[in-house]
C-alpha cells in the first residue's frame, strides 16, 4: 500500500474518509464539525466530500451528541461523534456511563452501540483548565467502554478505524499537543514536525492498528517506562538524554490493556516507571502501578513509580509548571535506575 | 452566613417552595381544574404552522364526554373491533399489575411498578403507531409490548429474574427490552431515552425510512437537561420523532409544582422549540388516540417532531417501594376529575351497543387467568433468589463484544466462589 507524510490530523481525516467511503452507516457528528471542519481541521472535507447527512454541525449540548449518537447506533449506524475538548465530555458522562456501556450488557445484546467517540485531550496548548484536561480514568474506571489514546499519526489512523469498526463503544483520546507533531516536553524550543518522524509515514488507504495491544517503542533491559499519548515523546526523549537502557511501551489502550507486554516487560528489566499527565491521586497510572505489583512483585527490584501531573486544576499561566515535563520525568527515571534492592 | 444587619432599604427577598393542592387528610376538591368542552379547541390540519397551534398547548384534547360519548373533530372514529382491542389490552395491563403486585408481596421478587390509572397512555399511543415504529419507554409505559402482543409469560420471567429472563437477570424488575417488539431498552436512569429516541429517528430519516420513534418520559424528569437537549435536537434536524410527557402530578412524592407546573403546562415546553405541542386528557383513550395519531401522521409526513403532555394521575404508588398514604391525600384518586381511562372506555362501548357488563365480566376472568397462567408456568423457571436464575458466567458476558482478560480472570473467580458455596450445586 501507497504511503505519504501525515500529520496526526491528517492521518485522523484519512480514517474517518476511508471509513466513510467503505461503509453507509458511519456517521460523523459534532460541534463545528461539518461545513468549517472542525476546531482542529480533523473533520475538514467530509462534509463536502460525503454530504450534509454523513457529517454534520451539532447544537452545543454533550449529552445531546451522544444520546443522539446512542439512537443512530440502536439503529444501525456507525456515528463517530466528535466532542470539542475533553474539558467538555462531562454533560455527556452520564449518556456515556449509564447508556452507551450498558445498552449490550443490559439488553442482553438486542442492542448494541458502536461508537468511536473522539475527544481531543491533554494540555500544552495553553488552554487553561478547560481546555487541557485528561480525564481518561473517569472512562477506564467504568466498564462496557474501550478507551484509546494514540501517540502517533499512524497508529492514529490504524487506531481509529479499528475503533469505528469497533462493535462496542470506544472512547477515542487524540493528544492534541501532538497534532502537528511529536512534543517531547521543550515547550522553549523550536517545534517538531511529524514530516521527519518514522511514524508520520502513513498508509493512504485501509489498515487497522488492533485495540488492546501496546507497541514497545524502544527495548530496553534496565527498567520499563509506561506511557500514553503525548507522555510517550516526553519520556523517549528523556530516556535519550539520560542514556537510560529503558524499555519504552506505548500502551495505546488502556482498556482492554495489553497486560502481557506490560509483564513480560517488567518481569525482564524488574524496575517500572508510569507517566502520564492526568491528575495523580486515582489516575490510571495507580490502576497499572497496582496490575504491576500483582503479577510482577517477585521481580521487582525498586519501588514503581508515578509522574503525573499535579493535582490541581490545569493551570493557565503556569502550565509548564504543571506539566510533567522532561525534569520531573527524568528525576523519576533516575531514581527508580538507581535505587538499590 | 450573609451579614443582615447592613441590608439596603428594598423589598425583603422570599424563597418559593412549591407545595401540592393537598396533603393526607385533606378533603380533595378539584373544581379549581377548568376542563375545556371536548372541541373546544378543533383538529387542525396535520401540516399546520406550530406557531398558529399553540392554544392546543394550554388546552386538553377531549373525545369522551362525561355522557360517554365520542363527540367532535378530534374523533378518531375508530371501528368496533379497535375499541374493543385496546379494552382487553388495558385490562389485561390492569390484570397483570395487579398480580404482580400480589407477586412482590408474596416475596417471589423484590419490586414492581404498576400503570394503574395510566393504562390508555402507551396502549391507545401504541395503536396509534405502527408496528415498526420504535418506541423509547420509560418504566411505565409496559403498555406498548402488551399492545404489540408481546408474550407476557416473558415479562414475568424478567420479574422473577428467573432462568428464562430474556435479559439473563442483570436488569432490576420491569425494566424490559424488546428490540423485535420496537422496544428499547429501558434505562433506570430518566431521560436519557429522550436523545437515544430523537438519535434513532435522525438516523431513519437520514436513511429514507419511513419508520417513525415516540419517546415517553414522566412530567417530573421533563426537568433533566436530556429532556431539552433531545427537543433541541429534534427541532434542528426535524427529526421524526413523538416526544411524550406523561403528566401523572407525581414525581415519586414530589407534585408536578416541583417540575414547573405551577406556571405553565408541560406541553408548553414544546412552544419555545417551535415544535406542535398538544395537551390531551390522558385519562380518554380516544383522544390519546387521536393525538398520537395527529403527531405520527405529521412526523411520517416529514414534517417532524411534536410534543403531547398525556394529562393523567398516578392513581397508585409509585412502585412497590412507595406508600403515598403518606405523602397525598386517599381521596384524589376518587376524586380526579378525568376518572379512570379503563372505565371510560368500557362505558363507552357500552352505550355504543359494541359490549355490555356480562361480556366485560367475562374479558375480566379471562385476562385475570391468562396472566395466572403466565405467572404459573413463569414460575417453573425460578422466581427471584431461589436459585434458578442464569449461571454466574453470564453476568460477564455482553460487557463487551468479546470479553478481555481482566473479565475472564474475574468471571473465573465468580466461578470458583459458587463451587466452594455449593459444592454439590445449587439446590433451587
Amino acid at each position: 500500500m501507497s504511503t505519504r507524510r501525515m500529520t496526526m490530523v491528517q492521518a485522523l481525516n484519512s480514517a474517518m474518509e476511508v471509513m466513510m467511503e467503505r461503509d453507509p452507516d458511519v456517521v460523523v457528528l459534532g460541534e463545528d464539525v461539518g461545513y468549517f471542519g472542525g476546531v482542529f481541521r480533523v473533520t475538514a472535507g467530509l462534509q463536502e466530500k460525503f454530504g450534509k447527512t454523513r457529517c454534520f454541525d451539532t447544537p452545543i449540548t454533550e449529552c445531546g451528541i451522544i444520546g443522539a449518537a446512542i439512537g443512530m447506533a440502536a439503529y444501525g449506524l456507525r456515528p463517530v461523534p466528535e466532542i470539542q475538548f475533553a474539558d467538555y465530555v462531562y454533560p455527556g458522562l452520564d449518556q456515556i456511563v449509564s447508556e452507551a456501556a450498558r445498552l449490550r450488557h443490559r439488553s442482553n445484546g438486542q442492542f448494541t452501540c458502536p461508537l468511536a467517540i473522539r475527544i481531543p485531550f491533554g494540555g500544552g496548548i495553553f488552554g487553561g483548565q478547560t481546555h487541557s484536561q485528561s480525564p481518561e480514568a473517569l472512562f477506564t474506571h467504568m466498564t462496557g467502554i474501550k478507551t484509546v489514546v494514540p501517540s502517533t499519526p499512524r497508529d492514529a489512523k490504524g487506531l481509529l478505524i479499528a475503533a469505528i469498526e469497533d462493535n462496542d463503544p470506544v472512547i477515542f483520546f487524540e493528544p492534541k499537543r501532538c497534532y502537528n507533531g511529536p512534543f517531547d516536553g521543550y515547550y522553549d524550543r523550536p517545534a517538531r514536525s511529524w514530516a521527519d518522524h518514522p511514524d508520520g509515514e502513513v498508509e493512504e488507504g485501509y489498515f487497522r492498528v488492533e485495540l488492546g495491544q501496546a507497541r514497545v517503542v524502544r527495548e530496553g533491559r534496565d527498567m520499563t517506562v509506561l506511557a500514553y499519548g503525548t507522555m510517550v515523546h516526553v519520556a523517549e526523549q528523556v530516556i535519550a538524554e539520560h542514556r537510560l537502557d529503558a524499555e519504552l511501551i506505548d500502551l495505546r489502550t488502556l482498556v482492554p490493556l495489553d497486560i502481557e507486554t506490560i509483564e513480560a516487560s517488567v518481569r525482564k528489566t524488574g524496575r517500572c516507571v508510569i507517566v502520564h499527565e492526568a491528575t495523580r491521586t486515582s489516575g490510571f497510572g495507580a490502576e497499572l502501578a497496582a496490575l504491576v505489583q500483582e503479577r510482577c512483585f517477585y521481580h521487582l527490584e525498586a519501588p514503581i513509580e508515578r509522574v503525573t501531573g499535579f493535582d490541581t486544576p490545569y493551570p493557565h499561566s503556569l502550565e509548564w509548571s504543571y506539566f510533567p515535563g522532561p525534569i520531573r520525568v527524568g528525576e523519576a527515571l533516575d531514581r527508580v535506575a538507581e535505587a538499590e534492592a | 452566613m450573609t451579614d443582615m444587619s447592613r441590608r439596603p432599604n428594598r423589598p425583603q427577598l422570599s424563597l418559593h417552595i412549591p407545595e401540592p393542592p393537598f396533603r393526607p387528610g385533606d378533603e380533595v376538591d378539584y373544581s379549581f381544574f377548568e376542563i375545556p368542552e371536548p372541541d373546544a379547541i378543533a383538529r387542525p390540519d396535520e401540516a399546520v404552522d406550530p406557531m398558529d397551534i399553540h392554544g392546543l398547548a394550554y388546552g386538553l384534547i377531549r373525545v369522551l364526554d362525561f355522557e360517554d360519548n365520542a363527540v367532535g373533530s378530534w374523533d378518531p372514529a375508530l371501528d368496533p373491533e379497535t375499541l374493543l382491542a385496546m379494552l382487553r389490552k388495558m385490562a389485561l395491563l390492569r390484570a397483570f399489575d395487579e398480580r404482580m403486585h400480589r407477586v412482590q408481596r408474596q416475596g417471589k421478587t423484590n419490586f414492581y411498578v404498576k400503570s394503574t390509572g395510566e393504562e390508555a397512555v402507551a396502549v391507545a399511543q401504541t395503536f396509534a403507531l405502527d408496528r415498526e415504529d420504535m418506541c423509547f419507554p420509560s418504566y411505565r409505559q409496559p403498555g406498548i409490548l402488551f399492545a404489540r402482543d408481546y408474550p407476557i409469560v416473558n415479562l414475568v420471567n424478567q420479574i422473577f429474574s428467573n432462568a428464562r429472563d430474556p435479559l439473563k437477570g442483570r436488569q432490576l424488575p420491569i425494566l424490559y427490552s424488546a428490540r423485535d417488539y420496537g422496544f428499547f431498552s429501558i434505562s433506570g436512569n430518566l431521560t436519557t431515552q429522550y436523545p437515544n429516541a430523537v438519535g434513532w429517528a435522525m438516523a431513519s430519516a437520514s436513511k429514507g425510512d419511513d419508520r417513525i420513534a415516540a419517546v415517553w418520559c414522566g412530567e417530573g424528569s421533563t426537568s433533566e437537561g436530556d429532556f431539552h437537549n433531545a427537543l433541541t435536537f429534534g427541532a434542528v434536524y426535524n427529526a421524526p420523532c413523538i416526544f411524550n410527557v406523561v403528566n401523572n402530578q407525581y414525581a415519586i412524592s414530589s407534585h408536578s409544582g416541583f417540575a414547573g407546573s405551577e406556571r405553565t403546562t408541560f406541553a408548553a415546553r414544546g412552544i419555545g422549540y417551535g415544535i406542535p405541542a398538544l395537551r390531551v386528557d390522558g385519562n380518554d383513550a380516544l383522544a390519546v388516540y387521536a393525538a398520537t395519531r395527529w403527531a405520527a401522521n405529521r412526523a411520517r409526513a416529514n414534517l417532524g417532531p411534536s410534543l403531547i403532555e398525556l394529562f393523567t394521575y398516578r392513581a397508585d404508588a409509585h412502585s412497590t417501594s412507595d406508600d403515598p398514604s403518606s405523602y397525598r391525600s386517599a381521596q384524589e384518586r376518587s376524586e380526579w376529575p378525568l376518572g379512570d381511562p379503563i372505565s371510560r372506555l368500557k362505558r363507552h362501548c357500552i352505550r355504543r351497543g359494541i359490549w355490555d357488563m356480562a361480556r366485560q365480566e367475562t374479558m375480566d376472568r379471562e385476562v385475570a387467568e391468562e396472566v395466572l397462567a403466565a405467572q404459573k408456568e413463569a414460575e417453573q423457571h425460578g422466581i427471584l433468589g431461589h436459585g434458578l436464575h442464569h449461571p454466574d458466567e453470564t453476568m460477564f458476558q455482553d460487557v463487551y463484544e468479546h470479553m478481555p482478560w481482566h473479565l475472564r480472570e474475574q468471571r473465573d473467580q465468580a466461578v470458583r466462589e459458587r463451587q466452594i458455596k455449593w459444592p454439590e450445586g445449587e439446590q433451587a
